[in-house]
């Protein structure tokens, strides 16, 4: 049907190809994953990388973004990890369990294994699970998963990851950090499957840290959330200066569920935040939150698509952006509506403070909606930090520079609050302070 | 304490001349009222003594305790013992009043090189002013004057200024949208700050703020001037016959 027209490659199109070729021999997976792998590579040579004239990124053209592509990154080297991890440590002395994934692989040596299997979760290392009769259908997307670039890269060069497997049933004494870890330079292409059982509930902590030098970090977490399941993700996309953070959430939500999420972006110099949420039964409710930060030429870009394909679903999103220098945020959120989805409950809003003249906001709020007896909503706002306000402040003796924090964390905290995660609030709020304090 | 010397100034956007020339001095343990018509420039001066940059000073001088404050931020002068109760006390969402009063005590023992208080030292001041004033430890954990009544905003102010402890207090209007028994609760609360040492310059349309606030000078502000100095007796006066005898009707 479709005659297609040979691309020029660009410079990292072509290293991604010839990554691809040295890297196929060592990447995990039986034949039918290298099959899936073959295919995905295909579609980037056909289409190159996703581009600003593909309307989902339109405003993070990542094919003008990426000027190379680094190999993948070779093994850790396990001596380095404990003071790596020591150092970047994002929620202090939060009691949690801790699953460590080093450039690219599962580290079982560095993972709380043994004490998560007792409380009834089993964690098992994606690299291996490829290569098994399995590989295949874990690796898949769900039909419902937009066919997008950066998934399509991950599959292509998924070294490993974990799979996490909830009981029915299980609600865990404290939250897991599931830590992505750049010991050395070069690009991690990593895969997560969490699966939520029947009534279970999780709460998961997603850090990213290391020196991810100039290699792209590519994550898709793939979320299987059962029936009566809930599941509270925060995600901290921190990174240097260079990094490049592709990050994917695919969400599949039983009936009676609920899935929360905060998608905390900070730091990187491209970073993508996407999620995808499919509700496949009734009387569930997502609730997807957003805290955007970027400075200097930063780019931070939030964009989900929640899917009501049945009745009786509640989804709420409200997004954050923060933006000074010469940074660009977008937000892109989508709502579907399915014909018979009705009593659907969809409110979005998307706020943006701007902090300089140079930075740059695109809010694009959409809402699809066939079904006709549903509330739906949607809105979106930029403006400055308020002089009045400020002025206030510094009257009382307050300094020009911590008067913005002040207003700045308080326009942030809106969404922080809302999410309502008590033990991890005051650490989110740490993390912005610290951000505000390097701006 | 306070010096104003020939002090010209007009609005920053579109230069509207608004203070044409005043003079004034303000020493220590001295309350002084400043009445005057609608647009006479009485919250323009307040203003301006806060660094509010809006306005332009062209000509003239303000020296506080001998340094010139026009060349001062707006937070340096708070350190400095400035205080400014606003007219409209402004509403900040999401941040917390118990945490805007620590930070502000801080920020202005830092600019002054105290120590930080400690949190039980803090908490004991708050909960002693807040007491005096009627405010509750409710009011206290909500957003900065969010969804306060005119009352309670006014209070907080007060409760600002005698935590802030300043040395030089300006009230613009402090009296506005309050019923007898908050005037009361509030002038209490000023009155009580009242010493040796602390002067203070109480902005008023009304007689009435003065029967509780007792001042020891009252001026008559017109046009960007003070036309008229005197006693409190000045403002009975006033009360009875209106500012016509002090502004130029042929205007």
């Amino acid at each position: 049907m479709n005659v297609s027209v040979p691309i020029n490659h660009t410079q990292a199109e072509s290293d991604l190809i010839d990554r691809f070729e040295d890297a196929r021999a060592g990447l995990p997976g039986s034949v039918a994953v290298a099959a899936l792998r073959e295919a995905a590579i295909s579609q980037l040579r056909e289409r190159g990388l996703p581009h600003r004239r593909v309307e989902e990124y339109k405003y993070s053209d990542l094919r003008a973004f990426l000027k190379s592509a680094a190999p993948l990154a070779a093994a850790a080297q396990e001596e380095k990890l404990e003071s790596l991890l020591k150092d970047q440590n994002a929620f202090g002395d939060l009691d949690r369990y801790r699953i460590v994934v080093a450039n690219g692989s599962f580290l079982d040596s560095h993972s709380d294994v043994e004490d998560l299997a007792r409380e009834g979760v089993v964690v098992s290392n994606m690299g291996d699970a490829l290569v098994g009769e399995t590989g295949a259908q874990l690796l898949a997307m769900p039909k419902t998963a937009p066919n997008d670039g950066v998934i399509q890269l991950n599959t292509a060069f998924v070294q490993g990851g974990v799979v996490i497997d909830v009981r029915e049933g299980v609600e865990l004494s404290k939250p897991i950090e599931l830590v992505q870890l750049a010991a050395s330079a070069g690009a991690q292409a990593v895969r997560h499957r969490i699966s939520i059982g029947k009534g279970a509930k999780l709460r998961l902590l997603e850090t990213f840290v290391g020196n991810a030098g100039d290699g792209e970090l590519n994550t898709v977490f793939d979320y299987d959330i059962a029936d009566g399941a809930n599941l509270a993700s925060t995600r901290l996309i921190t990174g240097s200066i260079s990094a490049t953070r592709l990050i994917t959430s695919i969400a599949t939500i039983g009936a009676d569920a609920e899935f929360k999420s905060l998608g905390f972006i900070a730091g990187p110099r491209f970073a993508r935040n996407q999620q995808f949420i499919n509700f496949t039964g009734e009387n569930s409710e997502a609730k997807i939150y957003g805290v955007n930060m970027a400075g200097g030429e930063d780019l931070a870009d939030q964009t989900l698509i929640v899917d009501h394909a049945v009745p009786h679903c509640n989804s709420r999103e409200f997004f954050k952006t923060v933006l000074d220098g010469r940074s660009k945020g977008v937000y892109q959120g989508r709502i579907n509506v399915a014909p018979h989805a009705q009593k659907t409950d969809g409110e979005m809003m998307t706020q943006a403070l701007l902090l300089s003249e140079g930075a740059e906001m695109a809010n694009k709020p959409e809402l699809e909606i066939f079904a006709d007896d549903v509330i739906c909503a949607h809105g979106a706002t930029s403006g400055q930090i308020d002089e009045d306000l400020l002025f206030y402040l510094r009257a009382r003796g307050i300094p020009e520079d911590e008067a913005k924090t002040l207003l700045v964390l308080a326009f942030l905290s809106e969404a922080i609050e809302e999410y309502d995660e008590e033990d991890v609030t005051d650490r989110l709020e740490e993390r912005v302070r610290e951000w505000l304090a390097g701006h | 304490m306070l010096e104003i010397k020939n002090l010209h100034a007009r609005i920053a956007e579109d230069e509207t001349e608004i203070l044409n020339g005043i003079n004034l001095t303000v020493n220590p343990g001295e309350v002084h009222a400043i009445m005057g018509p609608n647009g006479s420039g009485k919250s323009t001066l307040s203003y301006i003594l806060a660094g509010k940059d809006d306005y332009e000073v062209t000509e003239g001088e303000i020296l506080f305790n001998g340094e010139n404050m026009l060349e001062m931020e707006p937070d340096e002068r708070a350190a400095a013992g400035m205080f400014l109760a606003f007219q409209y006390p402004i509403e900040i969402p999401g941040v917390a009043t118990m945490e805007f009063l620590k930070t502000a005590m801080n920020a202005q023992r830092k600019a002054r090189g105290e120590e930080q208080l400690s949190i039980p030292d803090f908490m004991k001041r708050v909960k002693a002013a807040a007491s005096h004033l009627n405010v509750s430890m409710d009011m206290l954990k909500r957003p900065l004057n969010v969804g306060f009544s005119g009352g309670e905003k006014k209070r907080a102010e007060i409760l600002q200024m005698s935590l802030l402890e300043p040395k030089l207090c300006v009230l613009d209007e402090t009296d506005s949208g309050l019923d007898i028994d908050a005037l009361r609760i509030v002038s209490e609360g000023v009155n009580k700050l009242r010493s040796p040492e602390r002067a203070m310059v109480v902005i008023t349309h009304y007689q009435r703020l003065l029967d509780h606030i007792v001042p020891d000078v009252v001026h008559v502000l017109s046009k960007g001037r003070i036309v008229k100095t005197g006693d409190k007796d000045l403002a009975l006066e006033l009360e009875k016959n209106g500012y016509a005898d002090y502004v130029d009707t042929a205007a």
